[in-house]
Parts: C-alpha cells; structure tokens; sequence
C-alpha cells in the first residue's frame, strides 16, 4: 500500500480540479461528497500506507516513491529534481494527523458554510490546501517541499481573502501573502545553498553527506540553517515576519482552524525539523532559533491578554505557541517540537472550531457580546473547557505533556550547557502563566456570567459539533503518547513519539545533541513547578473574571493603567511601525522609481528627440534661407541673364541675318582699321 | 514527423503567412467574413505546420549539427551572401511560440478591430514572416533583412490602429528600434571586413567574403580584444534596445500602452525575445572575450531592470503599463540567466523567454478583454469585478500567478533555474534577482485586488459580461502551457541543452573541461 503514497496529496487535488471544473454549476450535496471523500480517502490511504510501511520497513528506514525527473538541472553533475514522496518517522506523523484533522474541519465546514455564498469555491480551496499541505510534508527534496510551501501560501491567500468584497479580507489575505514571499525569499536563497554545495536537493542525500563528514559543511551549513529559519519565521508566524496572522482571521473560521493553527502554520516547525542537522552545526543557528522562539511566544501571549476578538485571543495564542516550538527545536529537542505540533494540531483546532460554533449562534466575534453560553451550547462548551484545559497545560489534558516536556528539555539544555538558557526556561514560564490567564479569561467570559448579546444563541448542528467531540476527546488524549521520563518508569509506559521519531535526529559526532536527561528529582521538581503556573494563571483569571461577576477588579486596574493597556490592546504599534517602515517606504521607493523613469529616463529621450527636432528646425531654416537663398539666388542670376538675353532672340530671321551682316562688317572693317 | 526533413519546411512556414497577406490584399475590402477566415486559415496552418518541428527536431545531436532542417543556396555570391535557413533548439521553441502566438493574435483580434481590416490582418500576416525569418537565418543580410522587416508592419499596428497616443508611440518604437539595427548593421560590416580585407588598421583574415552566422562562430574567438568590444558594443545597443534592458526602456511602456492587443502580444511575447535570442545567437558566442570583460556591466543591467522594473510597475495605475513594467523586470531574469554564461542560466533564460512569451501574451490578451468592454485600463476605474465576471477573474488569477512564478506553473521553473545558474556565479547576484519574486508578488495581487475584490461599485460596470466561448479559445492554450511547463519540463529543457552547450563551449571553453568533460 505504501507505493501509493503518492495519492494521499492526488485525491484532494482531484478534488479540487472536479469541484473546480464545475465550479458554481455542481449542487452543494456533491461538492460536500466530493471534498470530504477525497480527503477522507487521502485519510485511510495514508494511514494504511504508514501501518504497511511501518510493518515492511519498520520506522529507521525512509520509503521513497520516485514518479519522475520534474527538473534537470545542469551543473557539473547533473542535478535531476524529482517529482517523488517520502514516507519517514517525520512525514508520517504529519500526514496523520493533517489528514485526520483536516478531515474532521472538513465535515465541520459542511455545517459552517452551508449557508454561505460561494461554498464550492471554498470546498475547492481547501482541497488544494489539503494538496499542497502534503505535498510539502510528503516531498522528498527540498525544491517539492517548496511547491507545498508555496503552494499553502496561496491557498491560505485565497482563503483569508474568501471575503474578497469586504476590505479587510482582501487586505488581509494580500499581507499574508507578502509576508509569507519574504521569508520563502531566505528559503529560496538556502536551496541554492544546498543545491551548490551538495550537488542534490534530496533530503537523504544531502543529511547523508553532511553526516559522514559534517566538518567540511560546518560554515555553510550555518548560513543554510539560517536561510532556512527565515522561511520558518515567514511560515510559521514568528518575530519579525508574525504580523500576517491575526489578520488571517478575515478567513472562514474553518480556515483558521485548518490552515492558520492546526497545518500550515506548523509548517515552519517541520522544515526546522527536517533540517536538523543543518541547525546543529551551527550553535549560533541553533540560539537564534531558541531566542526567537522564546521572545515570540512571550511577546505574542503578552498581545494576547487584551484582545476582544475571540479569533484574534486564539490567533496569538497560535503565535505563542508556535513560538515555543521552536523554542524546543533550538534548544536541540526536536522530537518534542514535533510533539507539541502534534498535540496543538487538536487542541487548536477545537479552540477554533469551538470559537466558529460561538460565531456561528452569536453572529459575533466579540467576546463581550457573548456570555453564559455554558447552558445553551453543551457540547460546544465541554470540548472548549477540554483544549483550553489542554493549552493551559492542566494534566492530563494532552497540552502538558507536550508544553512540560519542552520546559523539561530548555532547563535540561541551561543545566548541560549554556547558563544564559535559564532565561529562556523563565521566559517560557512566564509565558505558560499568561497563556493560563488569557485562555481561562476567554473561557470565563464567553461561557460563565450572563448572556450580553442580542440574538438567541442555540447549539450548532451535528456535522459541527461531531468534530468537536473528536478533536475534544483528542485534546484530551493525544499527550498520552509522549509521556515524561519518570512517569515513564513509575507506570511503565513508553514514550512513544519520541521513540518514533529517534531517527529523525541520528547522533552525529561533531553536531549539538538533542537529548538531555535530567534527574528524577528535578524532572518532578518541574512537573509540579509548571503545573503550579498554569493553575496560578487560571486562579488569577477566575479572581479578576469568574469571581467577580461585575469584572470591577479588573476595570480598576486596566483605569490605573490607561497607557499600557492601550498599547497592548493596539499591539504595541508593530503593525503600524511597519507600515510606516517598510510599506510605506517600498512605496515611496516605487513612486520616486516610476518619476525617476518619466521624469529622467524618459525624459532625456524626449529631450533627445526634442534636440533633434530643434537641430532639424535650425537646419531646416539654413537650408531654406542659406542652401535654398543661394540655390534660388543662382537661379535669380540665371533668370536675370535669360531675360536680359532673351530679348535678343526675337524668332525673326531678318533680325538675325541683320546682327549677322553688322557682325560681319563691323568686324571686317575693324580688321582693315587696324591692319 | 520525419517528414518535414524532406521539405525546406522553414521557407514554407516563413512565407506561408505572407501569402496569406498577398491573398487578403487581393480581396474585396467589404470582404470583412473572407479576409478574417484567410488570415486564421493561414496563420492556424502555419502552427500546425510548425509542431512536426518539434518532433521531427533532432535533441541529440552536438556541435553544428545543432543546427537542423538546413535549406543552403548561393544567393549573392559577389557579397557572400547565401540564402542559409537552419534552426537549433533555441530557435525551435521561438518559432513554436511565434506561430502559436501570432494565430492567437489573429483570433483574439475578430472584435478588436473595427477598421481597415484587410491591412491589419495582411500586416499581421507579414510581420509573422519577419518573425519566423529572423528565428531561420543563418545568414547576416538575411538576418538583417528579416529584423529590418518586422519594424514595419508593428509600426503600422501601431501607428493605425492604436490609441490616443499612437503616433507618439509609434515613432518611439519605430527611430529607437532602427537606431539599434543601424549599430547593429555597422557592426555587421564590421565582422564583413574583418573576416576579408580589413579596415581602420584592424588586420583581416583573408578569407573569402561570407556573412554566414555559424562561420563567424569558428572564427569570432580569435578576433582581438579591443576589435571585439566594439563590435560587441554596436550589436549589443540593437539588442539592448530591443529587450528592453534598462536604461533603453522607455519605448516599451509606450508602444505597450498604444498598441491594439494583438500588437502588445506579438512585442511582448515576441519581439522582446529578437534582443535575448540576439545575445545568445551573435553576442555570446562571436565576442567571448568581450562578453567576460562587459560581463559585470550587463549583469548589473539586469539585476536593475530587475528590481527597478518592479519598482516602477509597481506605482502605475494603467494596467496595461503596469504589465509593460513587468516585463522590463522579467527580461531582467532573462538577461540574467544569459550572462551568467553556464548551462543552468541559458537554459533557464531561453526556458524563461517561452514563459514570458506564453504569461505575458495572456496577461495582454486579458487586458485587451476587459478593455474591449470597458474602453480603459485604469484600475481604479474597477473594483469587483470577480463578481460579475467569475470566469474572467479565474483565467486571470491563474496567470498573474504563473507571472509571479508560483511553483508548479512555468514562471517558477525558468526563474529557479536562472537563479540556480546566476547562484554559481556569485550568491548576491541570485539574492538580489530573488528579491524581484517579492515585489513581484507585490504589483501583482494589489494590481489583481483592485481590480476583482472589493464591492462592485462602478455603475458602468454592472452590465459587464463574462468570456465568451471564442476569448476562452484564445487563453486555453497559454493556460495548458503554463501548467505543462511547470509540471514537466522535461521535453522543453531536452530541445535546448545542446544549444546551450554549444554556446557555452564558445564562451566558456573551460567550463566542460574542467568538469571531465561531461
């Protein structure tokens, strides 16, 4: 089964192309079949292409399917990019669950949408998401890769512009866009590295040389590691390049749920991973990464605590989150990154989809317009309550394996090796309360107090609420397979993803490590310390919002504090910075380029044809008055002496023979004279 | 198709359209149904002729046997002068371009043009054979004949049937293109002395009088250096202009802007190409030395036109010079890839002239859609329009994104792979040409937001109707293209690889040898 590996991506492309074909013309009854079947089958088919994989080859050993040379590329040996899929420890656990969540937000977005306009279009769109999505993770070769990177860029474009009448939309799915095409630009730029000094773009060809002698690519593979990063930063929403995601919320909510939280965005994160050993070549590649990471999800929590917009609260979340990430990636712990994109694709999805099914009864994105849904919207509210209690990082709820192990795995990396990591243990920590705060803050407004609103909120209809339960349950479930090392060994249950994805991070010698072990003391130590945070957040958030029903506390101190709640509430201007920088600057430099080109470019070649004209008008006045005067004056000349000569010529023969004659004698009598 | 090798079937496709043009001069002028079927009857025979060539093309061959369904005669035997047709890959998938471009031009035109009809078609017809000529030459003065040629008949399409400022852009088009032939011609004459008698105290070779091309292959070099940087020079403002590279550009807007589609089509998606085909033909492989010493002097050139090109595309407001700016900044690439003078950069620019031929001309023929509708390109006359027009907004979505070089539609594969080449020679230069991918992105969605989002709210533009059957026709193929390209490459990459080992065996001798000779 595993050499059909390469229909997993296929049927969601066909997909699209039949839904595409048709467009408006199909009935919505066959779009719905169409969409989810084709990822349903891509769902089944991979999963029975892993379990055969995993059976045939066991998990050490990549299956690559081959389907043709795509690009030859001439160099001095020649480069053949080809058009082939990667089955491995990595792209496996991707394709599970992109498949499976994406699934599920399909079948929810039946119910969501069914009352929208152009719902064939965006059953369309997400195909090719579903597409391009595994294309990135199923790509054998760095250059495939980027055509699913690319290739969710513009989806993602389409989708967040879906309301492409409204403004916001339109703007938003542009920004997102843009932004993205600069950090693929440093993707771009790092494939032509790789390209030139290991003479291939395939994944095992090219880890396989920088394995067997990683001292020679020591310095390139730092600045490609660093290329790379700036991809992921695009990607994946981080400083500088995180700017695109809040406004990619302008899209359907099922699009968050899939494309901004669950999928895409943790693309960056995959590559980072992927990629691994560039990374650990480079310890300054590696602290950039740890450092971004860290202050990104600090940074994006922080804007998190003052947003009003239900969508907007989980969109920073989303950032912050992803920051911690690649806070494990650059600290070497890889397999745990790969473990919290796992279980954040399902509490996050729920979030968002839980926030879709609100939207969806309360017409609104403002959380100060709902309230009290608790008692109108029961499943909505449980599988809610479940992934906030998964991000929050409450156990057993899957987000605290995951957020626990990568706080393990910073403090293991401060204690081995580097001291100024502790830093980054206490800015994740900090992060962690907030998180809790802002989350349960969300929580209690939305579901706790009295209804605020204007309409008659109701529950959502089954194909939405099914995949809530779902992904509510997996919030819940999903971190069982990840469990710290002393649990471990107290209950005697393996760790399961992170023996799977062992061979993702071979031990090389001459590249950083990626395991740590902490004592059991100390790993308790941190169980409980992290465990005490998240409740601290959530404590303080039942204080200020459940506690006191009026939200008096709260008004208080956000009234002694005008300032620094504007500022948070405004995002701290980033997005104003930049359009007052580099927007706007890009567009000055167009301006003065497009004047520069009429003004002077253009300009002097009118000038040219005006001096030419100019010379032409002068030659012509010389060539009127001196040429043709002396011309014309000959002329006159000529004219004088003809009619000064004309005279004598009368036409009568007398005349003549009379000149003659007086000639003649005159003459004759001359010669006698003078003789 | 191998019997295409038994006719001189590139005469029969280069003259086929000026018959084509004979006959509609000697129709009746209210023939207007009889004059449209003869000019798509010929122009349509002439593409269908024209694919056996791609077939029948020998991608194996090396050396001069690059050069193919060759057609030799003496013709003035006093200058040297031979009639010498002959094509390798590179000129293969020009003509290939041509001959489809030109019938879509004749088919997209049936609306468009209201007046004189006969000879706008008999011109059209005409210029395809200057076309096709320039592309089959093997001979200087053919060559010079053939590119003299097609001046005059694109004058005319613009000059009569154009718009407001047609006469202005016309002779723009027409005193800065002939001003570049002329220094070409001079350097022409140059190479004819030098290979005989000499001149100006330059020693000649002695040999007998040619102007044959592949002759000037052996010997160009060992023409000396300094000989060589003039000729170089005088070829390369004929092509220069041509192309446009920057600061020669200024032209392209205007003649863009003014001229009917089918003429935007035809300059964009051909005679743009005369300047590029013309560096890889004449300049690279006659004056390798002076290409390495002027090399730095064009790939500047290039990664300006590049990023300024943008730039200035950026800040329009009429779509069709917004695209014209594109343009500029796509032969950027182009450019690029030629000097980057190593396999991967030919073969991209040549890749990348198909592209541009086939993006460019589509973005042109969809302009010319709208324009028909609307009597104006300004975008802020738009707004919407995805609504009305569904079917329209998705043809042109789809090529402003292959325009933008998405991955997996044609623009990405010559893009990477130019950049791949210019990456060889030195990383800032692929960087900074990268860097175009960006604004790229930029003119194009805001260009595509303005036009298709938003609310429709322009009154004049609720009555818009969507594509009809026969605008479709014309785009169809250039979509199939896209996707083709992006997709699988492989035949396009198959035809052209000798060539451009060819050229690169004369420019960069080293370059095999130093690799063990593969």
């Amino acid at each position: 089964m595993k050499e059909y590996i390469y229909l997993v991506p296929l049927f969601p492309l066909l997909g699209f192309l039949l839904i595409g074909f048709t467009w408006s013309r199909m009935p919505r009854k066959w779009v719905s079949i169409i969409g989810c079947t084709s990822v349903g089958l891509s769902t089944v088919l991979g999963f029975g292409a892993i379990i055969d994989w995993l059976l045939t080859m066991g998990s050490h050993h990549p299956f690559v399917k081959t389907l043709y040379v795509w690009l030859p590329l001439k160099t001095a040996v020649p480069l053949d990019i080809p058009f082939a899929f990667q089955l491995d420890a990595l792209s496996a656990l991707m394709v599970a669950f992109v498949t499976f969540v994406g699934f599920w937000i399909h079948i929810y977005s039946m119910g969501y949408m069914a009352h929208e306009e152009g719902y064939n279009r965006f059953f369309a769109y997400l195909n090719l998401f579903m597409f391009a999505m595994l294309t990135l993770v199923l790509a054998d070769n760095f250059l495939l890769m980027f055509v699913g990177w690319e290739g969710v860029g513009l989806c993602s474009y389409l989708l967040i512009g879906f309301y492409y009448q409204e403004k916001w939309p339109a703007d938003s799915g542009k920004k997102a866009f843009i932004v993205n095409r600069i950090g693929d630009f440093g993707f771009l730029v790092g494939i032509f590295f790789i390209a030139t000094h290991f003479g291939t773009l395939r994944y095992e060809e090219v880890f396989a040389k920088l394995q067997a002698d990683p001292g020679a690519y020591l310095g390139v593979a730092g600045i490609i590691a660093l290329c790379l990063f700036v991809g992921a930063t695009g990607k994946s929403a981080q400083l500088p390049l995180y700017v695109w995601l809040p406004d990619a919320m302008a899209g359907p909510t099922p699009v968050s749920a899939l494309i901004h939280a669950a999928t895409m965005v943790t693309a960056g994160v995959y590559m980072v991973a992927r990629c691994n050993l560039f990374f650990r070549a480079s310890p300054t590649a590696m602290a950039v990464v740890a450092v971004v990471g860290a202050l990104t999800a600090l940074f994006a929590a922080s804007m998190g605590l003052a947003q009003t917009d239900i969508k907007k609260v989980l969109a920073y979340s989303t950032i912050s989150q992803l920051g911690y990430m690649f806070l494990a990636a650059g600290v070497g712990a890889y397999a745990v990154a790969m473990f919290h994109v796992f279980t954040h694709a399902f509490f996050k999805a729920c979030l968002f989809l839980g926030s879709g099914s609100l939207i969806h009864a309360c017409h609104t994105n403002d959380i100060f317009e709902m309230g009290g849904l608790k008692k109108v919207m029961k499943t909505t509210h449980w599988t809610f309550l479940f992934s906030t209690l998964a991000i929050a990082g409450i156990p057993i709820w899957a987000g605290f394996f995951s957020k626990d192990a990568i706080l393990a795995s910073v403090f293991a990396f401060a204690q081995h090796h580097h001291g100024w990591a502790y830093l980054l243990y206490g800015l994740a920590a900090v992060t962690a309360f907030m998180t809790a705060f802002y989350m349960f803050r969300l929580y209690f407004i939305v579901f706790h107090g009295e209804y605020r609103g204007h309409g008659h909120p109701h529950e959502s209809p089954r194909s939405m609420t099914l995949p809530l339960q779902v992904l509510g349950i997996g919030s819940l479930l999903v971190g069982l397979v990840g469990v710290p090392a002393v649990i471990s060994h107290l209950f005697h249950v393996p760790n399961v993803i992170e023996k799977f994805l062992h061979p993702l991070t071979p031990e090389v010698e001459g590249l950083a490590e990626t395991t740590f072990h902490l004592s059991d003391s100390m790993e308790w130590i941190l169980i409980f310390g992290s465990i005490l945070i998240a409740c601290g957040g959530i404590a303080l958030a039942w204080w200020l919002y459940k506690a006191d029903p009026e939200w008096k506390r709260i008004k208080a101190f956000t009234a002694a504090f005008p300032r620094l709640h504007k500022t948070v509430f405004n995002k701290y201007y980033v997005d104003e910075f930049y359009d007052a920088t580099a927007v706007g600057g890009t567009i000055k430099l167009s301006k003065a380029s497009a004047a520069f080109d009429q003004g002077v470019i253009d300009g002097t070649v009118n000038g040219m044809r005006h001096a030419t004209v100019g010379t032409s008008l002068l030659s012509g006045f010389f060539d009127l008055r001196v040429v043709d005067g002396a011309v014309n004056g000959l002329a006159w000349l000529n004219k004088f002496c003809g009619d000064l000569f004309r005279r004598v010529q009368t036409g009568v023969v007398q005349n003549y023979v009379f000149v003659f004659a007086l000639g003649v004698f005159l003459s004759l009598g001359l010669y006698l004279l003078l003789k | 198709m191998d019997f295409v090798k038994t006719l001189p079937i590139l005469s029969i496709l280069t003259y086929l359209p000026l018959l084509g043009g004979l006959i509609i001069v000697f129709l009746n002028k209210e023939n207007v149904k009889g004059v449209k079927a003869v000019a798509t009857g010929i122009s349509g025979l002439t593409f269908l002729l024209s694919i056996p060539l791609w077939f029948a093309y020998d991608h194996g061959a090396s050396g001069q046997g690059i050069f193919q369904f060759i057609e030799k005669g003496s013709w003035i035997p006093s200058l040297g002068v031979n009639y010498h047709f002959g094509i390798d890959g590179i000129a293969l998938l020009l003509i290939l371009l041509t001959t489809l471009l030109s019938f879509i031009s004749v088919y997209s035109s049936f609306t468009a043009i209201q007046n004189r009809e006969k000879e706008y078609y008999s011109l059209l017809l005409l210029l395809e054979t200057g076309m096709l000529g320039v592309f089959c030459s093997l001979d200087f003065f053919l060559f010079y004949l053939f590119w003299e040629l097609m001046l005059v008949p694109m004058y005319f399409l613009i000059g009569v049937w154009g718009g407001p400022r047609k006469l202005y852009a016309a002779i723009k088009f027409f005193l800065y293109t002939l001003v570049g032939g002329v220094l070409m011609l001079l350097g022409i004459l140059a190479l004819y002395f030098y290979n005989t008698t000499g001149f100006l105290g330059f020693k000649g070779l002695g040999n007998p009088v040619s102007l044959d091309i592949l002759h000037f292959h052996q010997i160009g070099a060992g023409i000396p250096a300094e000989l060589q940087f003039w000729i170089f020079l005088a070829f390369f403002f004929g092509f220069a202009i041509k192309v446009p590279m920057f600061p020669f550009h200024t032209w392209l807007p205007d003649a863009h802007v003014e001229a009917p589609t089918a003429g935007s089509v035809i300059l964009a998606g051909v005679l743009l190409k005369m300047g590029t085909y013309g560096f890889v033909r004449f300049s690279l492989p006659i004056f390798p030395e002076a290409t390495w010493k002027l090399l730095p002097w064009m790939v500047a050139l290039s990664l300006i036109a590049i990023v300024y090109g943008a730039l200035v595309a950026m800040a329009q407001g009429d779509m069709k010079k917004l695209i014209a700016n594109s343009s500029v900044s796509h032969l950027g690439f182009v450019t690029l890839g030629i000097f980057a003078l190593n396999p991967k950069g030919l073969e991209g620019a040549t890749l990348q002239m198909i592209n541009h031929g086939i993006s460019t001309g589509a973005l042109f023929l969809l302009v010319g859609i709208i324009y028909e509708r609307r009597h104006t390109r300004m975008m802020e006359e738009f707004g919407g329009l995805s609504h009305q027009m569904p079917n329209y907004a998705i043809y042109f979505m789809i090529i402003a994104l292959s325009s933008m070089g998405l991955p997996a539609m044609n623009g990405f594969v010559g893009e990477f792979t130019i950049l791949a080449g210019a990456f060889d020679r030195n990383w800032l230069w692929a960087a900074i040409g990268a860097s175009g991918v960006i604004l790229g992105a930029a003119y194009m969605l805001w260009m595509y937001q303005r036009v298709f989002y938003g609310k429709l709210e322009n009154e004049k533009n609720k009555g818009l109707t969507d594509l009809t059957w026969r605008e479709k026709w014309t785009l169809i193929p250039l979509v199939v293209l896209v996707f083709w390209i992006g997709l699988y490459p492989k035949p396009f990459f198959d035809r052209i690889s000798q060539s451009v080992k060819y050229v690169v065996q004369i420019v960069d001798p080293g370059y095999y040898g130093s690799i063990g000779g593969k």
